[in-house]
């Protein structure tokens, strides 16, 4: 099966007055169709900024772009302007992390839907706004005849995510990046919104990019888990895998720190000491060495992303050998 | 609605009596204002001041005074002290001039306004912002009477190219109407195209970082699409405030400076010839003119407020 999306060796830097932030360095994935992919680290580990570029929102005179995102047999990071912006939304669409801000206050739903559809697609405002309440019902919003009139401030939060959802999906595009679709959630409503994009996954074979910081969230949707760490994939693996058989410290360090309901209650929950790496000047070795008790004399040279002999799925990024790793865990 | 319209005027009568209590006091701890003795004449003897003050009422107490003027406003018989001429009249004279000179220069202000504001915004940093920003900054500091002076000298008088002043009724004939009154728009024009486009660069620059307009983009809209509608839309609403302020102001009799120069009877004209004459029925008429403009203007701006974000609801309107 060949990936609709592949990325490889995406580097983004971002030019400023101290120098040159290299926020994504050397990032590669495939996304097979259908699937979900998941792309995980803390905040600044450039997960964000590698999901805007794919659709392009990174272009901007102070970024400097290489690398390669392959969709359709065409690289996206070469497109000029006018061919990516009618990829857009089209065949990848995005929803984002606050859908209190991300639509327009001053504009109904609706017309905010029609607008897309009327961006692709020759269709009258009438009937671009009848579809509108079609998608609206399809994401599980009563009343949409009524809800297309309504502005995004008479809509709740999981309500206008759901909008948001209803509005990707609009043009039935084959990916969906979803940027921390769930952060600014309530617990219950992520739940929902989850639910969603796993029955839109299925459904409609939408495959999905999804950035979170939420282990929960990717245990519950993901096939696959991209860890990132100081702007480079630290450790790619399946869903199962990334949980029970995780190989990287810092991997290692994001699973310790999720709360444990079923073991006794009072430890103090584990965390990893110390800040990541700036990305204006970042380590010559490995970037997590600063921060990882195992660390050893080989981790000032970088370790390559690779799979250990007889697992090729598995990749990681770490000089340990197999056998500390197991007394480690 | 009703509700917003009862709070709005129950706001302009408090509006106005502050004005007119602050603009009589004023007035009377003026030294040497004394009207009496003005209109006596040079070597009058305390006799006949007295006569004069009496007649015009100013032995009353301030009070009494206050009130009698008000009254006076109200049913339009307020006179002048210098020149005997009702107030109301001269105002309603005047009027026509003020409004000619005052809409079309908002027109123009507000075209040149949004034009440059969105250019600049759109090409921030480079020649045509850098070259607009100084612009706008020249425009600013310029004095109203030198710049219409100046354009007055080398466009009317030496290049023939306008006529001098004056006033050509709109309906005696319109083209003559509008050639005389060009550079009167242009000069009053010109401070507030280069403050509200500094305005609308910034509030364009702040509203291209939202989410939403990120959103826009993820879309597949073109850039242009993406401005106009997102950004330069959501942008417009402080500038619709400042514009409600402004234009409420040169209509009642701000634009006094330009209406001198060019010699237009408008309503500034007549407020700066009271001044002149230290007349204060005049000067007390025309600033509750304006008040009453600035006020009414402001409360259009709410309405507007409300028909460009959705989010405002006029029911729940701040106070004046």
């Amino acid at each position: 099966m060949s990936p609709i999306l592949s990325v490889t060796d995406l580097r983004v830097g971002f030019a400023t007055h101290d120098g040159v932030v290299r926020a994504v360095d050397r990032v590669s994935f495939d996304l097979n169709p259908g699937e979900v992919v998941a792309i995980v680290g803390e905040s600044g580990c450039g997960k964000s900024v590698t999901a805007q570029t794919l659709m392009g929102l990174t272009r901007s005179p102070n970024t400097t772009i290489s690398g390669s995102v392959i969709f359709g047999g065409r690289d996206l990071t070469q497109l000029p302007d006018n061919e990516l912006r009618s990829l857009r939304g089209e065949h990848i669409a995005m929803i984002f992390q606050d859908p209190m801000t991300s639509l327009n206050p001053v504009y109904r739903v609706g017309d905010q839907i029609a607008e897309m559809i009327r961006a692709h697609r020759q269709v009258s405002k009438k009937d671009a706004v009848a579809r509108a309440a079609e998608l609206l019902r399809s994401v599980g919003i009563p009343n949409p005849e009524r809800r297309v009139r309504d502005y995004p401030h008479e809509f709740s939060g999981g309500m206008r995510q759901r909008v948001m959802i209803a509005m990707a999906l609009a043009l039935e595009p084959e990916v969906l990046i979803a940027d921390e679709p769930t952060t600014a959630l309530d617990v219950t409503i992520q739940a929902q919104i989850l639910g969603l994009l796993r029955t839109l996954n299925r459904e409609k074979n939408v495959s999905v990019v999804l950035i979170t910081h939420d282990l929960g969230v990717v245990a519950e949707i993901a096939d696959k888990v991209v860890v990132m760490y100081a702007g480079q994939v630290v450790e790619e693996a399946p869903l199962e895998a990334l949980f029970y058989q995780p190989r990287h410290p810092y991997t290692w360090g994001l699973l310790g720190s999720i709360p444990r309901p079923d073991e006794a209650r009072g430890d103090r929950l584990t965390q990893i000491p110390g800040q990541p790496p700036s990305l204006l000047d970042p380590p010559t070795g490995c970037r997590f060495a600063a921060r990882c008790e195992y660390a050893f004399d080989d981790c000032t040279r970088l370790p390559p992303l690779r799979a250990r002999p007889g697992d090729a799925g598995h990749l990681d990024r770490c000089w340990l050998t197999t056998d500390p790793r197991v007394a480690g865990r | 609605m009703l509700r917003f319209a009862v709070r709005r005027t129950a706001g302009m009568v408090g509006v106005l009596f502050a004005i007119s209590v602050i603009v009589f006091l004023i007035f009377n701890v003026i030294p040497n204002s004394d009207p009496a003795a003005r209109i006596a004449g040079k070597n009058a003897n305390p006799a006949l001041i007295a006569r004069v003050r009496a007649d015009l009422g100013l032995d009353q107490s301030l009070p009494v005074q206050y009130l009698t003027m008000m009254k006076q406003i109200f049913t339009g018989r307020l006179t002048s002290y210098s020149s005997d001429q009702n107030v109301a009249q001269q105002i309603w004279k005047g009027l026509p001039v003020t409004l000619s000179l005052c809409i079309g220069a908002a027109l123009l202000w507000m075209a040149l306004a949004v034009w440059f504001g969105y250019l600049s915004a759109v090409r921030a940093g480079r020649f045509t912002d850098r070259a607009l920003t100084i612009l706008a900054l020249v425009g600013i500091s310029l004095p109203v009477f030198w710049l219409a002076a100046i354009l007055l000298y080398y466009l009317s008088f030496k290049a023939q190219l306008f006529p001098t002043g004056s006033y050509v009724p709109l309906t005696d004939n319109p083209v003559q109407w509008a050639y005389h009154l060009v550079l009167p728009w242009l000069t009053l024009a010109v401070l507030y195209v280069g403050f509200y486009s500094r305005v609308l660069r910034s509030n364009m620059l702040d509203g291209m970082n939202e989410d939403y307009v990120r959103t826009a983009r993820a879309k597949g809209l073109t850039e242009r699409q993406v401005r106009l509608r997102h950004v330069l839309r959501n942008s417009m609403i402080p500038v619709v405030t400042l514009f409600g302020l402004d234009f409420g102001a040169v209509v009642g009799g701000g634009a006094i400076l330009t209406e001198t120069v060019f010699n237009l009877n408008g309503v500034g004209l007549y407020a700066g010839q009271a001044i002149g004459k230290l007349d204060l029925p005049p000067l007390m008429a025309v600033t509750m003119f304006g008040a009453f403009f600035i006020v009414l203007f402001n409360g259009i701006v709410d309405i507007l407020y409300a028909v460009l974000d959705p989010r405002i609801r006029l029911g729940e309107a701040a106070p004046v």
